[in-house]
């Protein structure tokens, strides 16, 4: 059954002409099957970013708080005491619309071990989801398998699941999103690199037994997916948690020691991109021995042990003294550990299997000639402005449909089957603040992290969704009183091919950038997943944005939640936008307009304040505006205190719904005790504020809104439209 | 009190509850590897939540063959104090150390949410700073909690007063609504026949300082610093 190796194998390893004929000038001679799979995958989209780099170049990546930022496993960022954080977010998108389950936990697991491959113990992990129109079966089964898998696997490993976020459209449908994002703490002069050194070092293998699992799982991700995509179910890797606990505690062992070089896990292509990345980035050579692989299947070919993207698995290059010490750590933990190979001064990678040798690829060019497409870009045409809409129904009703809504509906369903306190560290669960707050195990300090898109904007007008993803994330971090530091990005696009698309990712990009560079606020991680399409279909453009900050003390952290006796004040300025808002989707059935624009000057000014303002400890409460607009945030955060609000008239110049349910940026909402002085201290500097409302015990059947004309919601229908959507829909 | 954890691969509050010991004592409880065989000169030993052995065959069911585990039986049978909590009650059980089983939840969902105890007698090292009949909040965190065992066992629990903590109303009701993963008669812990052995699923120790939400668990384990202080 020996293949023949030509441009129609190589097609069908997703290998254009071109490429190909790359490949045979680069190598001299027709590749083996091995060699062709190795660059196969090594130049596929998903581990070559060839369709994106260019763009991807152009992000701000520096701050004198980055210690490492994008080309390492994961962003390292310092946050005091001596500590830093490190952070990354990573796709599974195509494999979870396969095998919901398995794809979504197995994306837990790959970037678990891109943060603790650099030293850093797990503290935190989010998830930002999207999935197709509610009203399919199919969404319901790839919602629950996604919740499932993200849950098997995140609580087995004992590491909190304390945020995220969930979206509905029906581009999903047949291409849901999963971003899964973790952060970890290390010491900050304890960081782990993946660059291999030292001639003749061994290069170790631990972990899991390599199976045919996942085997070309990285070509599978960089292609559309067809009407067949049930028959590529056998490429989706299979998790196993426990063995990841163990590596964990196993890795984090032997990191206290002075053993190892350098160290990659093995993701997407596997032991291909971990030894080729581990050798490239060294500048060294790397031999390796796969008959000393340790195989759960027989009769395994190079070929397919070279491709396999088996689990919890991961490459080290160890002092060779400190063999013995580290085979004992695993040998402890039942672990198992082979030396697999060694570093030579070839600069080539050269695999041999039964005595013959399968590769032997000139490693530099095999980086330095990897393809680099400049792909056409067309331009989003600007979206017309959406003049005057009415209100069709009031403003008691919308409310109620829009926090009933798939959009803004309570996720307790969801997050109630995620563990978010192991750790014991946990000091903003999900849904008590805008953004989750982990105290750091011995220190005062505390990480806040959030994650933030909203695609519709980005489909209107991708600059402007760029920014405002960015901004989101800022402003979130913000309200809960931190310093935010960084971002990691998750770039989710449809097929890079079509200009429409890349148009799409460059403007994104360029609102991004933007952003970061106003905000102070670098980009310093990433993954990008494109051919997000199903039958020619692309998804929303989703550059899913993870935000982290720092507080130096957790206990200035404030949540959403009101106490009674507070004034509500609004800072920021409501022009009532209500292009691409949630109102007129849900409530006038038409997705149009404008995205609300955003104000990088006034969004840094305000947020500036309101963080000095909670740091100072004159804030109860705090909630950004954002989806669903004022009083879809002024009721979120009712319930989340259980205290009623008495609402101020709105003013008479906006149209009260567009008042009640714009979606203008860069406003927050907070709640004080002197409102009168808040607003003296912001007229001060400047900066836009308005009396809103004032907040009263809720008693039992109680009001929990009242508007100026009398009109009453009680807290107990808000809760019953908050709460019903996911337990109705699922059981 | 002298406190040891025992660490079980795959275990994963052993944190969590070292935090909460050392806040209680003042000291660090010492880690004890599931292959090791002696606990001399323990007073409290500790067998912590998570997903021992990945839960693989029967949560705790491997955990529960572990060498320590004829030392954990020792130091109970000479009256030593135990306690099991989440994946440690699922191993007391398994070990045969407390009667019945944790089955999975009635929803076959993973449940991570607070609920609400009622303490069911404080005269026990382990409730002596509760009341008996006061309710406390607890995070839970668990697929498998659903107690079971059958009507002559769990008439034997009541009837000897080994009932140690159930799932209640925040007002102290015992009811279907506040008995979130279906265990029999609302049981969310237990008590071997000395009282000295406990075991619960919620997790008290996840509630031991304002700044995470609240002090609830704390009477637990000030109250175990205190009963095991003279011992």
């Amino acid at each position: 059954m020996a293949k023949k190796i030509n441009q129609a194998l190589a097609r069908e390893f997703g290998l254009s002409a071109d490429e190909y004929q790359r490949v045979l000038d680069i190598m001299g001679r027709t590749p083996s099957l091995t060699e062709l799979g190795v660059f196969s995958v090594m130049w596929s989209e998903h581990c070559s970013y060839k369709s994106s780099r260019v763009w991807l170049k152009t992000l701000p990546t520096k701050a004198p708080w980055v210690i490492h930022g994008p080309g390492e496993n994961a962003g390292v960022v310092d946050i005091g005491d001596g500590m830093a954080a490190v952070f990354k977010m990573e796709s599974h998108n195509h494999p979870s619309f396969i095998e919901p389950y398995q794809g979504a936990a197995t994306g837990v697991g790959g970037i678990l071990r891109d943060v603790f491959t650099m030293g850093a113990r797990p503290v935190a992990n989010l998830n930002a989801l999207r999935f197709g129109d509610p009203s399919l079966p199919r969404t319901k089964r790839v919602v629950d398998g996604v919740v499932r898998g993200i849950g098997g696997y995140g609580n087995c490993v004992g590491v909190p699941t304390v945020g995220g976020e969930i979206n509905f459209h029906p581009s999903y449908n047949g291409n849901p999103l999963v971003n899964a994002m973790t952060v970890g703490v290390l010491d900050k002069t304890r960081i782990f690199l993946s660059a291999a050194a030292g001639i003749g070092n061994p290069v170790v293998y631990v972990g899991s037994k390599t199976g045919r699992d996942g085997i070309h799982g990285a070509t599978m991700a960089s292609a559309e997916f067809a009407a067949d995509s049930g028959e590529k179910r056998p490429t989706v890797q299979v998790g196993d948690p426990f063995v990841e606990k163990l590596l964990i505690e196993a890795c984090l062992e032997l990191m206290a020691t002075d053993a190892i070089v350098a160290i990659q896990d093995m993701g997407a292509a596997g032991l291909t991109s971990s030894s080729v990345e581990m050798a490239g980035k060294g500048g060294v050579g790397i031999q390796l021995d796969l008959d000393a692989v340790p195989q759960r299947e027989t009769d395994m070919t190079a070929y397919e042990m070279m491709l396999s993207e088996s689990q919890e698995r991961m490459l080290m290059v160890l002092r060779p003294d400190r063999q013995d010490l580290a085979r004992a750590i695993f040998d402890k933990w039942d672990l198992d550990f082979a030396v697999i190979g060694h570093i030579t001064d070839t600069g080539r990678i050269v695999v041999t299997h039964k005595g013959i040798t399968e590769a032997d690829i000139p490693l530099d060019p095999l980086a330095e000639q990897a393809p680099l497409y400049h792909r056409p870009t067309v331009e989003t045409p600007k979206p017309a402005s959406l003049g005057p809409v009415a209100d069709p129904v009031g403003i008691v009703p919308a409310l109620l449909k829009l926090i009933g809504c798939p959009d803004l509906c309570s996720r307790a369903w969801v997050t109630n089957q995620y563990d978010s306190t192991v750790g014991g560290q946990t000091v903003k669960r999900p849904g008590a603040a805008d953004a989750a707050v982990v105290k750091l195990d011995g220190f005062n300090r505390a990480l806040a992290i959030t994650t933030d898109c909203t695609p519709r904007y980005v489909a209107a007008d991708p600059e402007m969704g760029g920014m405002q993803a960015v901004a989101e994330t800022w402003r979130n971090l913000t309200a809960v009183g931190a310093r935010p530091l960084a971002i990691t990005d998750n770039m989710n696009f449809g097929n890079p091919e079509k200009p429409e698309i890349m148009g799409q990712f460059a403007a994104a990009i360029r609102g991004m950038s933007k952003a970061c560079i106003a905000l102070d606020y670098p980009v310093v991680s990433g993954n990008v997943s494109l051919y997000n399409e199903t039958e020619g279909k692309g998804i929303l453009p989703t550059p899913a944005i993870g935000g982290l900050g720092v507080l130096d003390d957790a206990h200035d952290a404030i949540g959403i939640g009101l106490k009674p006796g507070m004034g509500l004040v609004l800072i920021g300025t409501i022009r009532g936008h209500l292009g691409q808002s949630l109102w007129l989707r849900e409530i006038a059935g038409q997705e149009a307009g404008a995205p609300p624009p955003v104000d990088l000057a006034a969004e840094r000014s305000i947020g500036d304040f309101v963080r000095g303002r909670i740091l100072a400890g004159a804030v109860q409460a705090c909630h950004d505006i954002s989806d669903g607009g004022l009083l879809v945030a002024i009721a979120e955060m009712a319930m989340a205190g259980n205290t009623s609000v008495s609402l101020e008239a709105a003013p008479g110049e906006i149209a009260p719904h567009a008042w009640w349910f714009g979606e203008d940026q860069g406003c927050y909402i907070v709640s004080v005790l002197d409102p009168s002085a808040f607003i003296v201290e912001a007229t001060v500097a400047d900066l836009p504020t308005r009396l809103i409302g004032h907040t009263q015990a809720s008693g039992t059947g109680g009001a929990g809104l009242k508007f100026k004309d009398g009109a009453t919601i009680s807290m107990q229908d808000l809760r019953a439209e908050h709460d019903r959507f996911f337990p109705e829909w699922m059981n | 009190m002298r406190a040891a954890i025992v660490v079980f691969p795959g275990i994963n509050r052993e944190r969590d509850m070292a935090i909460a010991l050392e806040r209680a004592t003042g000291h660090k409880p010492r880690l004890v590897w599931h292959k090791e065989t002696a606990l001399d000169g323990i007073d409290l030993v500790v067998l912590p939540g998570g997903f021992s052995h990945g839960d693989y065959l029967r949560c705790g069911a491997m955990a529960a063959q572990a060498p320590i585990m004829a030392a954990i039986r020792t130091h109970a049978e000479r009256g030593g104090h135990v306690m099991g909590v989440c994946n440690g009650f699922q191993i007391l059980t398994e070990a045969g150390l407390l009667p019945g089983a944790l089955l999975r939840n009635a929803s076959l969902r993973f449940l991570s949410q607070d609920c609400h105890l009622r303490v069911e007698r404080a005269d026990t090292a382990f409730a002596c700073h509760y009341q008996s009949g006061q309710v406390f909040r607890a995070p839970m965190a668990h697929g498998d909690g659903n107690y079971f065992a059958d009507d002559d066992t769990l008439d034997r629990l009541e009837g000897e007063g080994l009932v140690a903590f159930r799932y209640a109303t925040p007002e102290g009701t015992i009811d279907r609504a506040a008995n979130l993963n279906g265990s029999a008669r609302n049981i969310a812990g237990i008590y071997a026949s000395n009282l000295r052995v406990l075991g619960l699923m919620p997790h008290p120790e996840d509630l031991v300082d304002p700044l995470m939400g609240g002090t609830d668990g704390k009477p637990l384990f000030d109250g175990l610093t205190q009963a095991l202080a003279a011992a």
